[in-house]
């Protein structure tokens, strides 16, 4: 039994609690215990990565209050959680770093209640990808969803109204899910992962485990935002400061993916999705549906914002037609695709708030000349822009690669047109903007007000741009590494 | 014939009318205030439907008792009723967050009607 999985969450719980209590008193205190819980987390999160390879694979377990499962909740860190984990706690703590600059400028105030619910939000998701119970999944989706209401309600004037749209379609998300988990309990009389999956091929055709398993997966394809269900998400990306999109855009809707991943892969029996129930088919639609519109409708996009908004609906379908495939390349395809768009939003949404923070622009018109004022955060944007077009060597190449190579698999040339279809259209809508950025400025140009003005954005600033954009070419070169280390071992379960 | 329907049926079907009122309320009013009690009432039927697969006749609360034996069969199962109790502070936790978020929207556009609200927000724009 390992310590590892469970002190993640705890130590972030935990952090964001002393960080409330710090931060009432001295906003900044605050934001410097929650830094360092960050920081402790991530150390976790890599020393259980760390200790899972060295140990040969054998994922690491923890019972809670030393109930053994099936019993009692368990933790289990294996291939597909230490993936998560590293992913969410290497991204909270380069947005933590950037924050502070970016809400005192645009939320001047709030900063102390801010970081705990920041640290909240991370510790649910870190929490809902180490689980190892269908309900206490439950319970982490919710604490990470209501710290993600809290903070995106900080921003604009209409941030609470997006916010409040946001909670009543999580709540019947949330809902979904939660009847779905009744029907698989009352049927197998068990919650833990591991125990259903042992005990669901004797019920596969039962149809309580049928309409659970539907309501399971609507209810995370709701919080996923996968097309049509991708409604609320535009108007809250574009609303909230843009520190806290920068955490929430590129990990909270890939956290959903994750749980119906783990579904797919982990509780339910191989063959359920695809040859018993068609879900696999259904969201590898969905998703095609979802890449074509939000692509289209980025295109049209003048707010910086929300064009990244859009493109997010359409590049976390990526994800879902990696799932629709079914065949493991598909399904590697779509994981990498997790990390690597993740990278990439938040790079281009920390870019995003870099701009507003030295200008006040958040129209892309407005950005002329900025390829001058502010040379290195514009290269990190290039560099993001070419990883979401799929441009090699960045990382967005490679898992468009494998997605296409699964498209190929599973004889499905109409996934395959929308992914190369969607890559243009990515294409036209970035092009777009870098070309305006490395223009310069119309002398007769309306000035914006409401930044502090000067050139290259501040250091605390800075440093996590270019990480991420450095980590989009150390992804896309790494990317044989974490195949082979990690993701062939997560879909084990798909080659029988 | 009237009796072949068990009980549990019975409560079934109030529990899928509570769902749908629910979202019911949720979708078509346009009050942001009642929008919450149809959450509310959606959250109260899952609630009911855990409750209810628990219920068993003739069976006690599980507390080990002389009169009932060690027989588990008569004693209630008591893992849905935690996890309603559970379920039941995220609702509580998640109408806190959602009534706040009302209040600053009552402070900002003064007002709880959605299409009133969006037409400020379109007016602003």
């Amino acid at each position: 039994m390992s310590q590892i999985p469970v002190l993640i969450p705890t130590i972030l719980l935990l952090t964001a609690l002393i960080a409330l209590l710090v931060g009432l008193k001295n906003a900044r205190a605050g934001h410097a215990v929650s830094l360092l819980g960050m920081v402790i987390a991530l150390l976790l999160s890599l020393g259980g990565l760390r200790a899972l390879l060295m140990g040969g694979g054998e994922p690491l377990r923890y019972a809670m209050g030393n109930w053994l499962p099936p019993i009692g909740i368990e933790f289990v860190l294996d291939h597909l959680a230490a993936y998560m984990t590293v992913l969410i706690s290497f991204l909270g703590m380069l947005v933590l770093v950037f924050a502070p600059r970016a809400m005192a400028r645009e939320t001047p105030g709030r900063e102390g209640l801010a970081w705990p619910a920041m640290v909240l939000l991370v510790a649910g998701l870190n929490g809902m990808c180490l689980t190892g119970d269908v309900f206490n999944l439950y319970v982490f989706l919710e604490i990470a969803a209501l710290s993600a209401y809290a903070l995106l309600a900080i921003g604009d004037r209409a941030a609470p109204v997006a916010s409040l749209r946001y909670l009543l379609v999580g709540a019947v998300a949330g809902g979904f899910y939660l009847i779905g988990v009744a029907f698989l309990y009352f049927s197998t009389g068990t919650l833990n992962m591991a125990d259903l999956h042992a005990r669901l091929p004797e019920l596969i055709e039962n149809r309580a485990i049928l309409s659970g398993a539907v309501f399971i997966i609507l209810g995370l394809a709701i919080k996923m935002a996968l097309f049509p269900f991708h409604f609320w998400l535009p108007d809250v990306y574009t609303k909230a400061p843009s520190a806290v999109v920068g955490i929430v855009a590129p990990v909270m809707t890939k956290v959903s993916a994750y749980a119906i991943i783990r579904l797919f892969l982990d509780v339910f029996p191989p063959g359920f999705f695809t040859d018993i129930l068609p879900m696999a088919s259904t969201i590898g639609w969905m998703s095609a549906g979802g890449i074509l519109f939000g692509s289209i409708l980025a295109v049209s996009q003048q707010d910086y914002r929300r064009m990244l908004a859009y493109s997010s609906v359409g590049q976390v379908a990526y994800v879902g037609i990696g799932i629709g495939m079914a065949n493991p390349v598909g399904m590697i395809g779509g994981l990498l695709h997790i990390l690597n768009h993740a990278l990439m939003k938040a790079c281009l949404f920390l870019v995003g708030g870099a701009i507003r923070y030295r200008t006040g622009r958040t129209q892309i018109p407005d950005f002329a000349g900025l390829g001058k004022t502010m040379p290195w955060t514009m290269a990190a944007f290039v560099v993001g822009a070419l990883a979401m077009v799929g441009i090699p060597p960045t990382a967005g190449f490679f898992s468009k690669w494998y997605l296409l190579l699964g498209a190929l698999e599973a004889g499905n040339l109409w996934w395959f047109g929308v992914i190369m279809i969607s890559s243009l259209l990515t294409a036209i809508y970035f092009f777009r903007v870098v070309e305006t950025l490395y223009r310069d400025p119309a002398p007769d140009a309306a000035q914006v007000e409401g930044g502090v003005g000067g050139g290259e954005a501040p250091a605390s600033m800075l440093i996590p741009i270019l990480i991420l954009g450095g980590g989009i070419l150390v992804a896309g070169l790494m990317n044989v590494v974490i195949v082979n280390a990690l993701l062939q071992r997560v879909v084990a379960p798909m080659a029988g | 014939m009237a009796s072949s329907i068990p009980f549990s049926e019975y409560s079934l079907v109030l529990i899928v009318l509570l769902l749908v009122i629910g979202l019911y309320g949720m979708m078509v009013k346009q009050n942001y205030m009642k929008k919450i009690i149809g959450m509310t009432i959606f959250q109260t039927a899952i609630y009911l439907l855990y409750v209810q697969g628990a219920a068993k006749a003739g069976a006690t609360i599980p507390v080990r008792s002389v009169a009932f034996g060690t027989d588990a069969a008569s004693y209630i199962n008591p893992l849905p009723q935690v996890i309603v109790l559970t379920a039941i502070v995220v609702g509580v936790a998640t109408t806190g967050v959602a009534l706040s978020l009302m209040l600053q929207i009552q402070r900002r556009y003064g007002t709880l009607e959605e299409p009133e609200v969006l037409n400020q927000m379109r007016d602003s724009a």
